[in-house]
């Protein structure tokens, strides 16, 4: 029986699983060196961020407004400028960056022209966010009138996260299995219907993993605020998103180009409070992501 | 003889005074093709109400195109071409004033592998009468309750109809499924190998199903089983290269072939 011929020695290929097992050790061990590396160098950061703030965070800090004494200095309008300008930025982003995946995705056609948009959607992540403050000073501060108001500010960080967010809920999207899609339209379900009850539903956690960094990115950014030429220096809350305003990263920004060094301190507790607010939104969003991801 | 395996008791249909049925399906010269790849080629087919059609065949030879010709879910596969005409119950299922979505809510259908939604089993079944916009609450529940109950599955669930349909079995998700499209009450029902993913026990408890069903539903079943075939079908359509070789009675397709390649398949010196 010429088929049922060993050909294959199993003992030199149990001799050699110690080689195997020895070679799996190594890789463990490479990948929890960059988690590592990465961890410490997180750690270093915010131990100096913290270091540096951390005394001079404090109620009068979060309650004042900007001011040129360092020890009456406060943040509040940057706090507050920074949530109206994310308010506009969450929606806008969402809406538009799902909305263009889903009509990437379930709609178009898959010729020469969706490819193209495709590939410009993709490249255009990478282009440097001063292009975005550029692009958002023009057409929404000059041609659109807005000013540098909070809905300018936030209409040009949605500009600059919606690549990050139509790849991500493009992925998302294309994530839910074909089975599932042929169930709905089997019950006689319409496109839309088959994409509100079961595409978007499945696809909200990795649409808002996503999105995450999405935000966090939009909150954080400062050369884009520069460029449409949002002021450090504020003194009053806005009433509305036609008010002008400011934002955390430029309050940073304007305290660290400062000469005197208590500036530098005052910036570190900026940096303190970004992160938390980055940390509270994150949160939101990961609870929702969950409450969709365990429901079933 | 191996044939002999397969010799089922004459149907009851042909010795009772016949019942006038009639056509739900008519396929009448189609052809489909994938690209170029000519899938179902000039397939003529008559299928009658109220009885059950298996559809056999080796494998890649069009059984699942053609079932899912009929309620145009090939559709969803781009580059289809189709030519000929099939008519469901005298109209055709290709005009442009057909909607698929009605199409599909008078022809339900069960897929090869179980694909409940990820939501609760009562939701499962729900969703056909959420999306055709019924509200009423006792509708809805009576509904749910009444096709676990035909798809003998009922008693498995009734206490965690509220828990993840991902928690049942494959089998008990294949019943639950088959509940999802009996929640509207097709015509027609489509199933492509309901039970080729489930254990003996569950497959019988299918196979009971179906027999009950044929009272009021007009069923056409895919399967690669060819006991299977005989027990449950009236007609059985012998598929090979997307061509029909053979159709007739089950009875006399396993015991008195006419085409030498069907027997072949059936007797399994074949493919
Ligand atoms: N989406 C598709 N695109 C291109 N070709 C396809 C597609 N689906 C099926 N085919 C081809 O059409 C032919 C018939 O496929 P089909 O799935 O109908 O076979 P089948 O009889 O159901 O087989 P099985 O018993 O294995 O399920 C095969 O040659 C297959 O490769
Ligand atoms: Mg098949």
């Amino acid at each position: 029986m010429e088929n049922v011929q060993k050909n294959i020695h199993t003992d030199e290929m149990i001799n050699k699983i110690p080689v195997r097992l020895l070679k799996n050790k190594i890789y463990k061990g490479l990948f929890l060196l960059a988690a590592l590396f990465t961890f410490i160098l997180l750690v270093v950061l915010l131990a100096r961020i913290f270091s540096q703030g951390a005394s001079h965070l404090s109620w009068d800090f979060l309650q004042n407004f900007a001011s040129r004494r360092p020890e009456q200095a406060g943040i509040k309008a940057a706090v507050i400028g920074t949530l109206w300008m994310m308010a506009v930025v969450v929606p806008v982003s969402l809406l538009l960056g799902v909305g263009t995946a889903v009509y990437l995705e379930e709609y178009a056609g898959k010729n020469r022209m969706t490819r193209f948009i495709q590939m410009n959607i993709s490249n255009l992540a990478g282009v440097p966010s001063v292009v975005f403050g550029l692009l958002g000073l023009t057409l929404f501060v000059r041609v659109l009138f807005l000013g540098n108001s909070i809905l300018a500010a936030g209409l040009t960080m949605s500009l600059l996260i919606l690549p990050v967010i139509i790849v991500a809920s493009q992925e998302a999207i294309r994530a839910v299995p074909k089975e599932l899609r042929e169930a709905a339209y089997g019950l006689g379900a319409t496109k839309w219907q088959m994409i509100l009850r079961v595409v978007l539903p499945s696809a909200i956690a990795g649409i808002l993993t996503g999105s995450i960094l999405a935000f966090s990115r939009a909150i954080g950014e400062t050369a884009p605020l520069v460029v449409i030429g949002i002021p450090a220096f504020v003194a009053f809350l806005p009433k509305s998103v036609f008010d002008s305003f400011t934002a955390l990263p430029m309050q940073i920004y304007n305290w660290t180009s400062r000469p005197q060094e208590e500036f530098h301190f005052l910036a570190a507790a900026g940096i303190i409070v970004l992160l938390v607010i980055l940390i509270l939104m994150n949160s939101v969003a990961v609870w929702i992501r969950n409450r969709y991801e365990n429901k079933y | 003889m191996a044939l002999v395996a397969f010799k089922t008791k004459e149907k009851k249909i042909n010795e009772q005074a016949p019942v006038e049925r009639q056509t739900v399906y008519s396929t009448k010269k189609c052809n489909l093709w994938y690209g170029n790849h000519h899938a179902l080629k000039n397939i003529n087919l008559d299928m009658k109400e109220r009885e059950v059609t298996a559809i056999i065949g080796p494998s890649g030879c069009g059984k699942s195109t053609y079932i899912k010709t009929l309620n145009r879910m090939v559709d969803l596969v781009p580059n289809v071409k189709t030519s000929g005409a099939i008519e469901y119950r005298g109209r055709n299922i290709f005009s442009k004033d057909f909607h698929v979505e009605e199409l599909r809510t008078r022809v339900g259908m069960v897929f090869q592998k179980p694909n409940p939604f990820p939501k609760s089993i009562f939701e499962n079944i729900a969703f056909g009468l959420r999306i055709h916009g019924i509200k009423n609450k006792k509708l809805i529940h009576e509904t749910v309750e009444k096709s676990l109950r035909q798809a003998a599955i009922w008693d498995e669930v009734k206490d965690r109809l509220h828990d993840s349909a991902y928690g049942l079995s494959g089998g008990q998700q294949q019943r639950l499924c088959i509940a999802r499209s009996l929640a509207l009450e097709p015509d027609v029902l489509l199933m492509d190998e309901p039970t080729s993913a489930l254990d003996p026990v569950s497959t019988l408890k299918v196979e009971e199903l179906i027999q009950d069903l044929k009272e009021k539903y007009s069923i056409i079943i895919v399967t690669h089983n060819m006991q299977q075939a005989s027990r449950i079908s009236d007609k059985t359509a012998f598929f090979l290269n997307g061509e029909v070789v053979e159709y007739d009675d089950t009875y006399t397709i396993f015991n008195n072939p006419r085409d030498h390649r069907t027997e072949d398949y059936i007797t399994g010196r074949f493919g």
